[in-house]
């Protein structure tokens, strides 16, 4: 006969209530740990899905995800030349923060190196990829900019193209495909005020020097765009992604880049393991500490449950102990009460996880090995819980049952 | 079965505290009670008789004096020569003022779990537990909780479960205390008839003077020591 489930049965008010809390509470501890998945999912998704073999990335800095990287554009051309190399492509990446409709829009603003690179390997759920150099915008679905939406960033209107689902940058916000001229020109947007004192300036410098006063052409150039003027080549891009030619020694064209004073580089591996180590590390300490706190908690309230329907039951432990039932028995009785409140408990978060994880704000990843150790912690935490009382237990003397 | 005497206390003294708070509450007591026989307790508040029913128990352990169950030494003093629990399980039966059912179990779980915690297996147990709440007249009661039972119902509940493993010895402190005079007698009758059906020895503490007619044997207890009463009677045990 089981006396756990029958004294359950009794108490079930009590025992449903502190089965919900406790429910709850493992909720909380599984979600925090799929954050923590979620987190590392959506901060590796970007450098894996861009399918690069190596980030040639700003000299003496750690790339565009650990700090500001700024290479020219044309390292690109530099690139290609080396042996081995099939592909490079230009990496422009950034967030932006702008207002839609009065709501905050954040999103990452990320180049695709036209006319390459047209976004075909981003997955699709509907519309396409890009078909012309300027004004279109693949989306994901979380930006909630449906297909055909024109949006202005800077002095331009882009048009959403394609949708995407899941593709968010290493804060969780969404990603937007743009060509790079386009990420770039959204990127360094200045007013037209700034450009014309800036143009002013620029006069008044050369004006200021012998060459600008004899050789008017020149004067023309320094007031035109910016862009136009070899010395301030401002095209900066975050990153240059080299793929190897099939057959090609990743070491061997390494080396030849690394040549380079003006860049490093890096192995997506490297890339990845980087990102990692740096935003994602202080994370997952700060989840872990949490996750270990409302573990201690939930271990002391299932703890102190048992132990006051431990205190419940003292005359009828007194008298199965009269009665001459062996210690098992009362134990089991214990023990028994805590691993189920410990795994009602935790069917209810999971259980409970299936409705909640998927509306949180950010991406929530339960994997099957975190939901065993999950259990395994549960069932550790229960049996320690039901210590305390088992030891009351044992104290009870069996002429309890007379005392009035 | 064996003939020796259901238990045996001899020179039994117990002294609860020490020092100033010293109270002797049992001075020297014997007694013998054999298998079949029906034996009353009577004496005045205080005078020791929860005393040596609890000593006899094995649950109160005595400063001194030596119980005897079904021929095996179990206590000297207040040393346990055997263990206590598992004598319990096969030799004592217990009925008490309050019924004492466990509340989270039917009568018939309440009367199961006395057979499985001596070893049988649960259908078994079951099966014999019905069997003896139909003795006691309560299985149409057997899904019950105690809370849904009468006093009456919950005695004979307890009184089943006292019997459920066959016990040399039962052992009852006021079991009618807590029963009209009516019911009180039925249960009392109920006792002689498994101490002479069953051939249990059976001690009851009473303080209901209308029933001693039920017993074989009637002692006395005042000031912790036991006087057995003349009861002119013609062979009450041969019945
Ligand atoms: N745990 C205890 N500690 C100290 N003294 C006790 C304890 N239990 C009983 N006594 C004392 O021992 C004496 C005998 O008590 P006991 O309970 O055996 O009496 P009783 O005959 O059963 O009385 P009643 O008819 O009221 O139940 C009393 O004086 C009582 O105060
Ligand atoms: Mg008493």
């Amino acid at each position: 006969m089981n006396l756990a489930i029958r004294d359950i049965r009794h108490n079930a008010g009590r025992f449903a209530f502190t089965t919900v809390g406790i429910g709850m509470l493992l909720m909380i501890v599984m979600g925090m740990g799929g954050i923590y998945r979620g987190l590392i999912h959506e901060a590796t998704l970007l450098v894996d899905r861009v399918g690069a073999d190596l980030w040639i990335v700003q000299g003496r800095t750690r790339g565009p995800f650990a700090e500001i990287s700024r290479i020219p554009g044309n390292l690109e051309d530099r690139a290609r030349a080396v042996p081995g190399v099939a592909e490079a492509r230009r990496f422009v990446s950034h967030t932006i923060q702008r207002e839609r409709e009065g709501r905050p829009l954040r999103m990452v603003v990320q180049g695709l190196s036209w006319p390459e690179d047209r976004g075909d390997w981003v997955p699709l759920v509907s519309g396409r990829s890009l078909t012309q150099g300027h004004y279109e915008m693949i989306a994901d679905d979380s930006l909630d900019l449906p297909l055909g939406t024109k949006i202005v960033l800077g002095k331009n209107d882009y048009e959403v193209v394609g949708l995407t689902r899941g593709m968010v940058g290493t804060g969780g916000d969404g990603l937007a495909f743009f060509t790079v001229s386009d990420a770039m020109a959204i990127q360094f947007d200045q007013p037209g005020e700034a450009i014309r004192l800036e143009r002013a300036a620029r006069r008044a410098r050369v004006e200021a020097v012998d060459i600008g006063r004899q050789q008017p052409l020149f004067l023309d150039r320094a007031v035109g765009l910016s862009s136009g003027i070899p010395a301030f080549a401002k095209s900066q891009v975050s990153a240059v992604l080299v793929s190897l030619a099939p057959g090609a020694d990743l070491e061997v064209v390494r080396r030849t880049l690394e040549t380079w004073p003006d860049i490093t580089v890096y192995s997506t591996e490297e890339q990845k393991n980087l990102l990692l180590s740096g935003m994602v590390d202080k994370a997952r300490r700060q989840l872990g500490l949490f996750r270990a706190l409302l573990i201690v908690i939930s271990t002391i309230i299932i703890a102190l449950i048992v132990y006051t329907l431990t205190l419940d039951k003292v005359r009828d432990i007194a008298l199965l102990k009269l009665i001459g039932a062996r210690n098992p028995v009362i134990i089991g009785l214990i023990l028994q009460q805590a691993l189920l409140m410990g795994l009602a408990g935790y069917a209810l978060a999971w259980w409970g996880g299936q409705y909640a994880f998927p509306r949180f704000p950010r991406l929530v990843l339960i994997s099957s090995s975190d939901l065993v150790s999950l259990a395994v912690i549960v069932v550790v935490i229960s049996i320690l819980a039901s210590f305390l009382g088992i030891w009351k237990a044992m104290r009870i003397e069996p002429n309890t049952v007379l005392a009035a | 079965m064996s003939t020796a005497p259901a238990i045996v206390v001899e020179h039994l003294r117990k002294v609860y505290g020490s020092g100033r708070t010293e109270v002797v509450a049992i001075s020297d007591a014997s007694l013998e009670i054999a298998r079949g026989e029906i034996v009353g307790m009577l004496g005045p508040s205080g005078s020791g008789k929860s005393t040596i029913l609890t000593a006899m128990a094995l649950i109160n352990p005595p400063t001194s004096g030596r119980v005897t169950i079904n021929g095996e030494l179990a206590l000297e003093g207040p040393h346990a020569l055997v263990d206590l629990r598992a004598f319990r399980r096969k030799h004592l039966g217990f009925v008490f003022q309050k019924a004492n059912l466990i509340p989270f179990l039917t009568a018939l779980e309440n009367v199961q779990i006395a057979l499985e915690v001596n070893d049988l297996a649960p259908r078994a147990a079951r099966k014999r537990a019905l069997e003896l709440l139909g003795y006691l007249g309560v299985e149409a009661r057997a899904k019950n909780l105690p809370t849904a039972l009468s006093g009456g119902e919950q005695q004979r509940v307890a009184v089943a479960r006292a019997l459920a493993n066959e016990p040399t010895l039962i052992l009852a402190d006021e079991p009618t205390a807590a029963l009209d005079s009516t019911l009180g007698r039925q249960v009392m009758e109920l006792f002689a008839r498994i101490a002479h059906e069953r051939q249990a020895g059976v001690l009851v503490v009473t303080h209901d003077h209308r029933t001693l007619d039920v017993f074989d044997r009637i002692l006395d207890v005042e000031d912790g020591m036991i006087q057995e009463r003349k009861v002119h009677r013609d062979s009450p045990a041969g019945r």
